[in-house]
């Protein structure tokens, strides 16, 4: 395994989160998205952390880390968000979500 | 300089360590306080400001002879830039927990959650506008979105308010995960997280032709989309109108101030301070990306803030607007353009606030946000009308009010450097501007409300408070006649 192929699947992953977050009309599929662009991007720390710099370096693990645990705390919020929204509207469904606009 | 150790920080990071304090004695005494009526929180945390206030600027004036201070091994780093910074959010953020005392949207049993998440939003953006590191950088902005995603949806009961939160964080996360990315693209081609390393190292290896200039800019582009996010520029600002029209009044103002200056603080930092170096400018040319995502913000903002009817949501469309105006000082990155920013935040700092206390002080009264509402106001209460005037009209950039000086500054900046058709667009938009505001204005002073007028009485208190916003409103744009704050940017922020 080189380089490339980590940043090419990161970029897959990259990709299909933002493809996910603008197709799908279903709250909890559009944080699923999120988690994949998150997760691309730790992907895309640990593999650079372990190829361009030296081994005793280890801060882009340390920012993979701190990656997972802000997604994890994001989830939380994200989850917490989406029971408010369906106690008031009685849908997860982004486009009945619509009081405010103009 | 050398990088201090964690021990060593601690004296320096005092105000942010207070801050925790605060938060945590501010949930603590909301266990102990059982009467749900008592504003003994709300109290504590502004206490909590006033401290904090005071230590930042003991600890600016104890070590600022010693020049800019990295701390805990190069994560963040303690200059005047930073003191600038935090002096300006706590002014926010003292703001912002005194309408929240008087407005009566919120609930009273989550008070307590309330204020202590103000105070952890506020060391959020300390860390923002002190960052030095990728890490540092990422995790002080994903802990003002997050703190944020909660105050905006704080109305539990109001579906506008849960609608705007939803929003809120669905472009958030979106947004801070693609900056992720453009982050971690950066760090490999550096191979480091510190932004002084950054930039060294990305100087040499594009002298050397190791990195191509196209893939630094894919990760500028994309560190952009986070940053865009933070100040609402186009094209990441469509969460703000709704955000801002469903949040409490008192977020909204919260937001539209300290949200952008800490957008700016970052931008300033990672952008002149990280990337600004003239090798560097050379080599990967994003000047012209920025002057047209700044053109496009204010001529956005002000086309969709003509059709409004709630106020709030005006002032939101005014507030991209303003971002597009403040950007056009950090097109080029110059030190008078990075001034003009400074000084053009302290200004819209009172100029939005006051505007915003206006809403606080119409909704308690009217129950309404709407243009209707403020109709034959300058009858009812003739100081609060010709208060909320003169913020209208510094925001339109009216001489002799202070938002006309920090237009000027800005606009000089921009000519300056030769970006005629910038300046143009931004003067066009400051016309298109006046005739939103003035429709305020011409509901205050020339509609009647329709009913009897009676005179709406407001407390000695208000009227205080609404002096603290109009007095320096228009007082700050003459103290630039005595000094140039063209010029603080020199020695405030220094070159990595």
């Amino acid at each position: 395994m080189t380089l490339q192929h980590y940043l090419v699947i990161s970029a897959i992953l990259f990709t299909l989160g933002i493809f996910a977050v603008l197709t799908r009309r279903n709250a909890i599929s559009i944080l699923m998205g999120i988690e994949l662009i998150l997760n691309s991007c730790n992907l895309n720390f640990a593999a650079f952390s372990r190829f361009m710099t030296p081994p005793e370096d280890i801060s882009g693990q340390v920012i993979a880390i701190f990656g997972i645990v802000l997604a994890a705390a994001e989830a939380a919020v994200f989850l917490a968000i989406i029971l408010a929204i369906y106690r008031e509207f009685g849908s997860i469904r982004p486009n009945e979500v619509d009081t405010l606009k103009g | 300089m050398q990088p201090l150790s964690n021990i060593e920080s601690l004296l320096y990071f005092s105000p942010e360590i207070l801050l925790v304090i605060f938060a945590a004695a501010v949930v603590i005494l909301d266990l102990i306080v059982k009467d749900t009526e008592s504003s003994a929180v709300a109290h504590l945390s502004l206490a909590g400001c006033i401290c904090v206030f005071a230590t930042v600027l003991v600890t600016h004036f104890s070590f600022s002879h010693e020049g800019p201070v990295s701390l805990f091994l190069g994560m963040v780093q303690l200059d005047v830039f930073s003191s600038f910074f935090k002096v300006l959010l706590l002014l926010a953020t003292t703001a912002t927990i005194l309408f929240s005392l008087r407005s009566e949207e919120l609930d009273a049993r989550l008070k307590g959650e309330y204020y202590a998440l103000l105070l952890a939003i506020t060391l959020g953006m300390f860390l923002m506008a002190s960052s030095t590191n990728l890490l540092m950088i990422f995790i002080s902005l994903e802990t003002v979105s997050l703190t944020s995603y909660i105050l905006a949806g704080f109305l539990t009961h109001n579906p506008r308010s849960s609608e705007a939160a939803f929003k809120y964080i669905t472009y958030g996360a979106v947004a801070s995960g693609t900056m992720l990315f453009g982050l971690s693209l950066l760090f490999g081609m550096a191979g480091s997280g510190d932004l002084g390393q950054i930039s060294v190292r990305l100087t040499e290896l594009l002298a050397a032709g190791e990195v191509a200039p196209l893939a630094v800019l894919i990760a500028i582009t994309f560190i952009l989309a986070g940053v865009g996010y933070k100040i609402a520029s186009v094209p990441f600002h469509m969460w703000s109108p709704d955000v801002y029209e469903g949040a409490p009044i008192p977020i909204t103002a919260f937001l539209s101030v300290a949200s952008k200056s800490a957008g700016f603080a970052l931008f300033i930092r990672f952008f002149y301070s990280g990337f600004g170096s003239s090798e560097l400018m050379q080599a990967v040319d994003w000047t012209f990306m920025l002057a047209i995502v700044s053109a496009l913000t204010m001529t956005v903002g002000n086309l969709a803030a003509l059709p409004q009817q709630n106020v709030k949501r005006l002032l939101a469309y005014s507030s991209i607007a303003h971002g597009g105006y403040l950007l056009m000082g950090g097109v080029l990155l110059t030190p008078e353009g990075i001034g003009a920013i400074l000084f053009y935040l302290i200004v819209y700092l009172f100029m939005n606030l006051g505007a915003f206390h206006v809403v606080v002080l119409i909704a308690n009264e009217e129950g309404s946000e709407m243009i209707e509402g403020y109709r034959g106001l300058a009858s009812r209460a003739p100081l609060v009308a010709w208060a909320m005037a003169i913020f209208l009209f510094s925001l339109t950039g009216i001489p002799p009010f202070a938002g006309f000086f920090g237009k000027w500054l800005l606009f000089a900046a921009v000519l300056e450097q030769g970006y005629y058709w910038l300046a143009l667009v931004g003067l066009l938009n400051s016309v298109v501007s006046l005739y939103y505001y003035a429709r305020i204005v011409k509901a205050m002073f020339l509609e009647d409300a329709g009913e009897e007028t009676t005179q709406t009485s407001f407390s000695t208190g208000t009227f205080a408070l609404l002096s603290v916003f109009v007095i320096p409103t228009i007082l700050i744009g003459f103290l630039n006649i005595f000094y140039t704050f063209s010029n603080i940017s020199v020695p405030v922020i220094p070159m990595q």
